[in-house]
């Protein structure tokens, strides 16, 4: 921070002056500042922008039905027709990957929330009261965690049913115990700062402490910690489709994409190329990204 | 450590006493009456009545929970919808080929990542640091699957070099198996190699810049012998901890792996399972890969407290 540091003496001035109208916008440029320093990450995040704008436009963007069969056209090679060719249906691979975004963001997304919705409400709960109630969630805890996450979404699958919906809801279960374990070892030690013990003095009650004085103190953590997990809950639930698990036919998902492509290899290897590319790109991005919200919210590099 | 150990052991006898309560509620969550799915679709309602009386089905909830947990112990899972054949025998034949495959996994990610990690973690902040990281995190990005489909298209659709699937069993052709095996355990250990190399560099770090460690360069010892007899030593023992924990996502990528290879093993019979409905197979493959897994974690704490005498000692004084 020694460039900050040369400021000139007016700028300093002027944020002893209006210190609470700059708050906000002074957190968001030494945001941008930080960030700037990291170039992958911005990259990153530029490129799970991109995605995300694929996923909510791709009904304006596809230029073709992702749905739409063509006897004329059955595993085609790219072409300007079909820039990423067509698959065994003659569908064009372009539109269905496009379309697929959609279906793995919703995914990602979806179970990473229904995790944080769970783990942490219970999580503080752990920490904040433990005692009994403590040891029993633990114990739940360790014995959910126990499950490999594939047996445990087969496990609910086989239980529920294979669809899109199903397979996050198991996606999301399977990583609810690391927020919630996350969120109880964040508790135990902001519970024993000096300021939740002075709001407690000053009268403050278990749920006022929990929401306005423990909460808004772990919560960059637990940003950090979903950015990092959506890669892996995106690339859970390709496998889950590319098992038959998850999305049904003939909604388009990259998993399930993938499943059909490794029967025609040899005749049209580029129906494997896209799909797999696109997570690999879309879990790439969100780790990146993942490395820079960890250090921009790191509240030791201020 | 006797401390340490018996209540490492307990609190694994409490997870698998709520395991077994997991699984059997979540068989009974199944929709429709499980008579029904044992009998078939052909079973009319005498039959389902003999079925009922036979598996106890009528009795209170706990006495079958009870007598279901009894008989798993004896190690009784119950038989197999389809084939009839226990569920133990089916998953014991299919097990040692899952076992090979992991453990030829774990072969592969060590090798790459234990060099790998140290490396990167003693020319840290160089090119080859960086290098070393990019794969790693391509390697963690990278869905394992496609990896293999795309190791397919390569050297078997491409170049022939390697067969796309299939399984001999070792005893009969050791070579044959060898090479049916080697792009199984690379895929299974690239994405395990990715995760113990980020936890290699880190501790290496962490151990390389100890007093201990500048003590040894400080009188005269050769940086070879520095790292390579006291700073690994230290500096690989949180990687034996994640290698424990990382089993769970080895026995679900092996499920993947298997399905790509068409490797016969515990994954295929997993996937079979629940397309046809065989509840009974499900519910005894879960139970056994999670009992295996605290059993492996239990082992890997019981190992750790034995060759770390700071775990030892604090054991020994009843802490936590």
């Amino acid at each position: 921070m020694s460039a900050d540091g040369s400021s000139s003496t007016a700028a300093v001035a002027e944020r002893l002056v209006a210190p609470v109208a700059r708050t906000s916008d002074g957190a968001v440029r030494r945001g941008w500042r930080r960030a700037r320093r990291r170039p992958p990450a911005l990259v990153g995040a530029a490129v799970v922008l991109l995605f995300t704008a694929l996923a909510i436009g791709a009904p304006w963007i596809s230029i073709a039905n992702p749905i739409k069969t063509d006897w004329g056209q059955i595993r085609k090679a790219p072409s300007w027709a079909h820039p990423f060719g067509t698959d065994d249906l003659g569908r064009d691979v372009l539109s269905r990957v496009v379309w697929g975004t959609r279906v793995s963001m919703q995914a990602g997304v979806f179970a990473i929330l229904l995790a944080i919705a769970i783990g942490v409400p219970v999580g503080l709960a752990a920490g904040y009261y433990r005692g009994a109630v403590d040891q029993v969630i633990m114990r739940l805890t360790d014995a959910w965690l126990s499950f490999p996450f594939l047996i445990l979404a087969i496990g609910l699958v086989t239980i529920l049913g294979p669809s899109l919906t199903n397979a996050t809801v198991a996606i999301g279960l399977g990583a609810t115990p690391t927020y919630l374990r996350l969120t109880r070892g964040l508790v135990l030690s902001t519970k024993e700062e000096d300021f939740v013990q002075g709001a407690r003095a000053l009268g403050a009650g278990d749920p006022r402490l929990m929401a306005r004085h423990i909460l808004p103190n772990i919560w960059s953590a637990l940003v950090v910690q979903a950015t990092v997990s959506i890669p892996g809950a995106i690339i859970a639930e390709a496998i889950l489709s590319f098992l038959g698990l998850g999305v049904q036919p003939p909604t388009p998902s990259w998993g399930t994409m993938l499943n059909t492509a490794q029967q025609f290899l040899e005749s049209a290897p580029w129906m494997a190329w896209w799909p797999g590319l696109a997570i690999f790109f879309l879990a790439l991005s969100f780790n990146l990204a993942g490395d820079g919200v960890r250090d921009l919210l790191d509240p030791r590099d201020y | 450590m006797v401390d340490f150990l018996v209540h490492r052991v307990l609190i694994s006898v409490v997870t698998l006493i709520v395991i077994s309560l997991i699984v059997f509620t979540g068989v009974r969550m199944i929709p429709g009456d499980p008579a029904r799915v044992m009998g078939g679709t052909d079973a009319d309602s005498a039959g389902l009545e003999e079925i009922r009386q036979k598996y106890g089905l009528n009795d209170p909830i706990v006495v079958q929970y009870l007598r279901w947990v009894g008989l798993a112990i004896r190690g009784d899972l119950g038989e197999s919808i389809r084939t009839r054949e226990s569920v133990v025998h089916t998953v014991a034949r299919k097990l040692p080929i899952t076992m090979e495959l992991a453990f030829l996994a774990v072969l592969v990610a060590l090798a790459i990542a234990i060099p790998a990690g140290i490396f990167s973690a003693v020319r840290r902040n160089t090119i080859w640091d960086l290098v070393a990281n990019t794969v790693s995190l391509c390697g963690i990005s990278i869905p394992s699957f496609w990896l293999g489909i795309m190791l397919i298209l390569l050297f078997a659709v491409r170049l022939g070099w390697l067969p796309a699937s299939g399984f001999v069993p070792f005893w009969q052709q050791p070579f044959g198996n060898l090479q049916r095996m080697l792009m199984p355990a690379f895929v299974l250990g690239a994405g395990l190699a990715a995760v113990l190399m980020r936890q290699t560099r880190n501790s290496m770090i962490e151990v390389l810049s100890a007093d201990y460690i500048r003590t040894a360069y400080s009188k005269g010892l050769a940086r070879r012998v520095v790292i390579f007899r006291h700073a690994i030593r230290n500096g690989l023992i949180p990687v034996v901890t994640i290698l424990g924990l990382q089993m769970g996502a080895l026995m679900g990528g092996a499920v993947v792996t298997e399905q790509i290879f068409v490797v016969p093993g515990f994954g295929r019979l997993i996937v079979e399972a629940v397309f046809t409905r065989d509840y009974p197979l499900v519910q005894g493959v879960v139970l056994i890969t999670a009992s295996s897994y605290v059993l492996i974690n239990l082992l890997v704490d019981a190992s750790y407290s034995l060759l770390n005498p700071r775990i030892r000692i604090r054991g020994a004084a009843g802490e936590r």
